[in-house]
């Protein structure tokens, strides 16, 4: 494993460059096909909307996946999340229109730990709502 | 409908190996738009010190989820997959998943609980590679929401 941040150059409070992602219809499906959770809340809006949901909704293991890129693209190296856990509190709604969605992903070192290890904190949020909670990431550092 | 408190503790058999391909995980990559060269190129993956290509963090969500689907299919156990959401996933790893891994998982019914009507249900995978060494644990708490009165 060779992050390149090094866990003497953080400190708590230490911000990591926020993303944007953005999502449409063909992302999920494409997400689907790679995943293979074919369920149909993510690309079928009759049966979203049969289900009680506004629309088709994102996978939130796609969400998942977009959100710890804020980690991985700071450290360099994936292979240095230690830990990786979120809670899915507020669907991502996708429109069928050219622009879909964007998940916005924020972090910021909430933590110094042993062993060069850092807990980040993220926040994701789509259309002003906050998607994921108690978003938290533990990540070695050089 | 609550669910049998009976269950919690069990444990089901270990499923039979998955081998990650380096494709694979390549088509996961471009679907979640992540060209982190750790996932796709071999010479990028070794610069960091890891054997091949590796895959992103979550990518073995797909094999811990199929492995908990057969607790969740158990008619024994009784709970309504079509009311079932995601409620929280959480990994640790030993290490990351690599091309080359051929991985088994053993489900674990760690806790039942009934809240408002909900079924909530929390479900442990372990990941062992071909050598029997822990690579990561899967933690998956599903809700399946109360039926609407009819």
């Amino acid at each position: 494993m060779t992050a390149k941040i090094s866990y003497a150059d953080v400190e708590v409070g230490t911000e990591l460059p926020a993303q944007t992602f953005p999502v449409t219809r063909a992302t999920l499906v494409q997400y689907a096909g790679a995943s293979g959770d074919f369920n149909p809340i993510h690309w079928n809006e009759k049966f979203a909307k049969e289900v009680g949901l506004p629309d088709v909704i994102a996978h939130g293991m796609f969400t998942m996946a977009e959100a710890i890129r804020v980690v991985t693209d700071w450290t360099g190296d994936p292979g240095a999340v230690v830990e990786y856990g979120v809670r899915f509190t507020k669907p991502v709604v996708v429109p069928n229109d050219d622009q879909g969605a964007t998940i916005e992903v924020s972090g910021k070192v909430a933590a110094k730990l042993d062993d060069n290890t850092v807990r980040v904190d993220l926040t994701a949020t789509s259309a002003g709502q906050k998607v994921l909670g108690m978003s938290r990431a533990v990540v070695r550092l050089a | 409908m609550a669910l049998d408190q009976s269950f919690v503790g069990r444990t089901y058999p270990p499923t039979d190996p998955y081998e990650v391909g380096r494709e694979k995980i390549r088509e996961f990559a471009e679907a979640v738009g992540d060209a982190n060269p750790a996932y796709t190129d071999p010479e990028a993956a070794k610069a960091l010190g890891h054997p091949d290509v590796i895959a992103p963090p979550t990518f073995v969500f797909a094999i811990t989820f199929k492995a908990a689907g057969e607790v969740v299919a158990d008619p024994q156990l009784g709970l309504d997959y079509s009311r079932v959401v995601h409620g929280d996933q959480k990994f640790a790893y030993t290490r990351p998943v690599r091309a080359g891994d051929r991985l088994t998982v053993t489900s674990t019914i760690e806790a039942i609980k009934s809240l408002a009507g909900n079924d909530i249900l929390d479900i442990r995978g372990e990941v062992y590679d071909e050598a029997g060494e822990h690579v990561v644990t899967a933690w998956t708490k599903l809700v399946a929401r109360a039926a609407e009165e009819a």
